[in-house]
């Protein structure tokens, strides 16, 4: 009984599963690029006959996916740099200031990145009312970047409780003060960690459904997730629409998925190896 | 969703750390000066969590439309929820979720991980390795509303992806109207749900394997451990720590899951797949319902918060107890 025998049955068992995880991918891709009286003709498993472009076409302009694409890139982008910025001004005071209190104001950040949101979302679509923001992309911005920085905080107070106090002490000596401190050195020397907080803020703000659904009802404002959604929920789509939607929904995630999938692995390595 | 695993050692060290610069004579540091760094980050919890989660739960003691004032009816609401069999039946289908969302792909990524990283690694290289995680992973990128779409399409009774398939292997008789029937909705909710969640514990659990000894393993193997021996006795107890972390976090999106259930059935037929996030969703929002939506969300707060500071406690004492075992 050789290893080689042996060897195998693993590889196949294993390849047959990745396999099924990503044939919806690829039987959506296969879909969106056939006609429509093609697919009523051959139904969904046959291989497309040519490059039918226009379902895809015709779901862009219906939808207006451009302006749904950069309302989810300028809400992600905001949210990922801002939830950023606030979580090391609070890792900061918490992680190397040591304030008073630190660990309750840590477990006050954590039990608020555990709160379902359905708690807070119809006081927030209230009081976004009550000040004018409901309905704006503004809106969900600053929720979602309170929300990400509660986890950002909770991660990266550790992360600077563990810095090198040599450096800071020296600078201190030196005459910086603590907001020079903070942006000469805490900030360069955790950059990396800084990165994938970033990487992942932006992909959960893309992926993120019921506080924008709730927040953004105008055409004009919805994200690329609300506006699939709402879609889908109508059940207004017949198939070939469904799978150009499908396939443009799933190609900005393929895309992050390609561009920061070293950032991704490295980000859960970087806590799980710590 | 994804998390980076947090172990909490760190703040082990950096106490020993204050410590050290605290010995220090002659030098006392103005630390609560800091706080004034905590101020915007406060400042914008409380508006935002804070003061919405205290309101969400005063609106719970009232009857209120969302017009008008809210009228104080105490308890009512949750003496109500008691008795209402839909809120039940919600609950019951969130403990299915469980199941879907963390204890499967716990489990099955467990097997996953410690084959990829023990097996194929060593067999085939690790080229092999990083392109099958990244199969098994690729689903947690896709915001859910799109899984949604192409799930319920591959689901659909008439032309369904699945439907086809089994017509063309020859099991036409095993067709069925997968979402539609609420005998069958909340199963295939689940199969979904588990084809989503899979990547994430594999992802951890691979990443926690890689601070393993390899040592370990090939002392194992020397003495004659066979596979499934070396999974039980090194793998588990090595990122015991992991699978912590993975349970409660998938426990608590499994509580929380709202967009899958929207997309997919609209907690339809018949209610067969509500959730108590939906539940709450259209209390709220098409019965505006506003007191009875905070109590059902008040009470999933209770759930959620008890169940995450339970399992912190949990963690932090197993921690403590390996700790203790080292030294």
């Amino acid at each position: 009984m050789t290893t080689a025998v042996r060897r195998y049955p693993v590889l196949v068992a294993l390849v047959i599963a990745a396999l099924f995880m990503v044939v919806p991918f690829l039987i959506v891709a296969v879909n969106a690029v056939k006609s429509p009286a093609e697919y009523a003709q051959n139904g969904p498993l046959s291989l497309p006959e040519g490059m039918y472009l226009d379902g895809l076409k015709d779901f862009w302009e219906r939808v207006d996916y451009g302006q749904k694409l950069f309302n989810s890139l300028l809400i992600s982008g905001s949210v990922a740099a801002l939830a950023v910025a606030l979580s090391i001004l609070n890792a900061y005071a918490i992680g190397i200031g040591r304030v008073r209190g630190r660990t309750w104001v840590l477990a006050f950040f954590v039990l608020a990145n555990m709160l379902p949101q359905e708690a807070l979302v119809y006081p927030v679509y209230y009081l976004s009312k009550e000040v004018g923001l409901y309905d704006t992309r503004l809106s969900v911005i600053i929720v979602f970047t309170v929300i990400q920085a509660a986890f950002g905080t909770y991660l990266l107070s550790s992360v600077l409780g563990q810095f090198p106090r040599e450096i800071i002490e020296a600078a201190r000596i030196d005459g910086a003060g603590k907001w020079q401190v903070l942006w000469r050195i805490v900030v360069p020397v955790s950059r990396p960690t800084l990165g994938v907080l970033s990487v992942f803020f932006f992909i959960w703000t893309w992926n993120e459904f019921l506080l924008p659904l709730v927040m953004l009802i105008s055409n004009d404002n919805q994200t690329v997730s609300v506006a699939l959604g709402v879609l889908q929920g109508q059940r207004l789509m017949d198939a070939t629409m469904t799978n150009a939607a499908a396939l443009l929904g799933v190609l900005p995630a393929l895309v992050f998925f390609l561009a920061f999938q070293r950032t991704l692995t490295r980000g859960i390595a970087v806590g799980a190896v710590k | 969703m994804t998390v980076t695993v947090e172990r909490g050692r760190g703040q082990g060290r950096g106490r020993g750390g204050r410590t050290v610069t605290k010995s220090r004579p002659g030098r006392p540091r103005p630390r609560d000066s800091y706080a004034l760094f905590l101020l915007p980050g406060v400042l914008a919890f409380l508006a935002v969590i804070v003061v919405p989660f205290l309101m969400n739960t005063g609106v719970s003691f009232t009857e209120w439309q969302g017009v008008g004032t809210p009228e104080w009816s105490g308890l009512a609401n949750y003496r109500e929820l008691m008795d209402d069999a839909d809120f039940w039946a919600s609950f019951r289908h969130s403990l299915f979720m469980v199941v879907a969302m963390a204890a499967v792909p716990t489990a099955v990524g467990l097997v996953l991980a410690a084959a990829l990283f023990d097996h194929i690694a060593k067999h085939h290289g690790s080229k092999v390795v990083a392109v099958l995680r990244a199969c098994f992973y690729l689903p947690q990128v896709l915001p859910i509303a799109v899984a949604g779409i192409v799930w319920s399409w591959i689901l659909a009774p008439e032309n369904g992806s699945l439907n086809e398939l089994l017509d063309a292997v020859g099991l036409g008789s095993w067709q069925q109207d997968w979402l539609g029937d609420p005998d069958l909705a909340l199963w295939s909710v689940m199969g979904v749900m588990v084809w989503v969640q899979l990547g994430f514990p594999l992802v951890v659990f691979m990443a926690g394997l890689g601070r393993v000894d390899p040592q370990l393993y090939e002392a194992a193997e020397l003495d004659g451990a066979g596979w499934w021996r070396r999974f039980w006795h090194i793998t588990l107890p090595q990122i015991r720590p992991e699978i912590h972390v993975v349970l409660l976090w998938c426990t608590i999106a499994a509580l929380k899951v709202f967009g899958a259930v929207y997309v997919l059935t609209k907690g339809g037929p018949g209610g067969a797949t509500d959730v108590p996030s939906y539940f709450s969703f259209t209390t709220f929002f098409e019965k505006t319902q506003v007191g009875y939506g905070a109590a059902i969300s008040t009470v999933l707060t209770v759930i959620i918060l008890a169940l995450a500071l339970i399992g912190l406690g949990l963690q932090t004492r197993a921690e403590d107890a390996e700790e203790g075992l080292r030294t």
